[in-house]
């Protein structure tokens, strides 16, 4: 699977999308290949405010769980219940089903100091 | 061996429907010969070793001084005075230095672990992937030893509850072995199976569920200790908590509904939010999709039923004592 390059990414793997002031985050598929079987997503709580950088949900594969960084600081206004019931969209589309949450950013800069897809590509080969 | 080469639950269902295969070339392989072997081994493990006719196996426990257990291990009577240990890889050197060091001078000890390349094949079609490999040679029947013409060992015992045989050979025809049995259909399977899979069984792990802190009757292996055998290490701490029970017992929760792995280290608590215990294993069961996991509790919270609940990252999720094994073979 290739990256989308309407994407931006984090060297921890995450992904964000960004349409006017809401982000939407997830996982890459790199990511999700390394974890294997996703069997369980803990989402984080509405409302609640993530600086860049702050561990906001965590994604558990059967041998281990792994903590999904915020990519942007913002709050949370959405979090994605298809994830909580099958873990495994994660997995099978980690740039469309398998979102994770959405947060209501205010520095829309912090998108711009992301990786493109070609940072990414890079940082991942 | 990694944590997995494809998918753990893809290797776990693999072994559960077809057959399996693991590298278990790091385990050690201890020859125990002479006239005392028998009656020395007898007073260094807690099985009766005696007990066995030639070509049978037995699972055991070498314990130190306080019945506590050093390591868990498969032996087998593989001749009149010879027998062929099984141990764990990561206590070889410790099981070998306190074997050594309670030598009996009529008992030789050998440590052969780096001779020998060692398999583990798994699944209900282990038998035919064996009769692929090795056609002309029967396999021994449940926790018997052969050695096949090929000079080859095979055990006929497994981590897993699957039927399945350990297949031992010398280190420099291990490759090709390995090789042979996956082009007859075993599926390349690691550490993280091979965890999911003991665990559904509720078979301990050295190191995890098992330590020189815990004797086997608190493991809930009383059944692999055989007091009425003689004198043995660590036998008058195992008499003493046999007849009172003892205060701490290592207990099969499962939890009540959905929710994150268990895992190791997890506190367990009461329904009223006392700690009591914590995880000394834990995962998520793919054969069940549901959380499992062991702990040493106090035996009063040990009564299958039980209510308790599991701590994972601030949150309790509801747990309850259940009989092992948590995975029951569907009956055909």
């Amino acid at each position: 699977m290739t990256s989308p390059s309407d994407l931006r990414y984090a060297t921890s793997h995450e992904w964000a999308r960004l349409e006017g002031d809401i982000a939407t985050v997830g996982i890459s598929d790199h990511a999700q290949a390394e974890l294997t079987d996703v069997v369980f997503v803990e989402l984080p709580a509405m409302g609640r405010s993530v600086d860049v950088g702050d561990p906001t949900a965590v994604v558990e594969s059967v041998k281990a769980a792994s903590d999904i960084y915020a990519p942007l600081s913002g709050e949370v206004v959405e979090v994605n219940p298809d994830v909580e019931a099958d873990p495994s969209l994660v997995n099978t589309d980690p740039y469309g089903k398998g979102w994770i949450f959405k947060l209501k950013i205010k520095d829309a800069s912090q998108f711009e100091k992301l990786l493109d897809v070609a940072a990414y590509e890079t940082h991942t080969s | 061996m990694p944590i997995q080469y494809t998918s753990i639950i893809d290797e776990h269902t693999a072994v559960r429907t077809n057959c399996g295969i693991f590298d278990i070339s790091h385990m050690g392989q201890f020859i125990v010969s002479g006239p005392n072997a028998a009656a020395w081994l007898n007073r260094m493990l807690t099985n009766n070793i005696a007990a066995l006719a030639i070509g049978e196996g037995q699972y055991t426990l070498l314990l130190n001084e306080k019945g506590g257990v050093i390591d868990d291990l498969i032996a087998y009577r593989s001749a009149e005075n010879e027998f062929f240990l099984v141990v764990n890889a990561s206590m070889i050197d410790e099981d070998f230095a306190w074997l050594g060091s309670h030598q009996d001078p009529q008992a030789e000890l050998r440590d052969e672990s780096n001779l020998w390349a060692g398999m583990a094949i798994q699944g209900p079609e282990s038998q035919a992937v064996f009769a692929k490999i090795c056609p002309g040679e029967t396999l021994p029947p449940r926790n018997g030893i052969a050695t096949l013409a090929s000079g080859a060992i095979v055990c006929r015992t497994g981590y897993t509850g699957e039927d399945g045989f350990e297949f031992f050979t010398p280190a420099a025809a291990g490759i090709a072995a390995w090789e042979n049995f996956i082009a007859a259909g075993a599926k390349p399977c690691a550490l993280g199976a091979r965890d999911t899979l003991r665990l559904e069984m509720g078979y301990p792990l050295n190191g995890n569920d098992l330590s020189p802190e815990r004797s086997p009757i608190e493991a809930g292996l009383g059944f692999f200790c055989d007091l009425e055998k003689g004198d043995f290490m660590g036998r008058d701490v195992l008499a003493a908590q046999k007849s009172n029970g003892p205060t701490l017992k290592l207990t099969a929760l499962q939890y009540l509904e959905k929710g994150p792995p268990p895992r190791s280290h997890y506190p367990v608590l009461t329904t009223d939010g006392s700690v009591i215990g914590e995880l000394s294993s834990g995962v998520l069961s793919p054969s069940l999709m549901v959380g499992i996991g062991m702990a040493y509790l106090p035996a009063e919270y040990s009564k299958i039923g039980t209510t308790l609940q599991i701590e994972v990252r601030g949150k309790l999720f509801p747990a309850q004592v259940v009989k092992k094994p948590f995975y029951k073979r569907p009956v055909p």
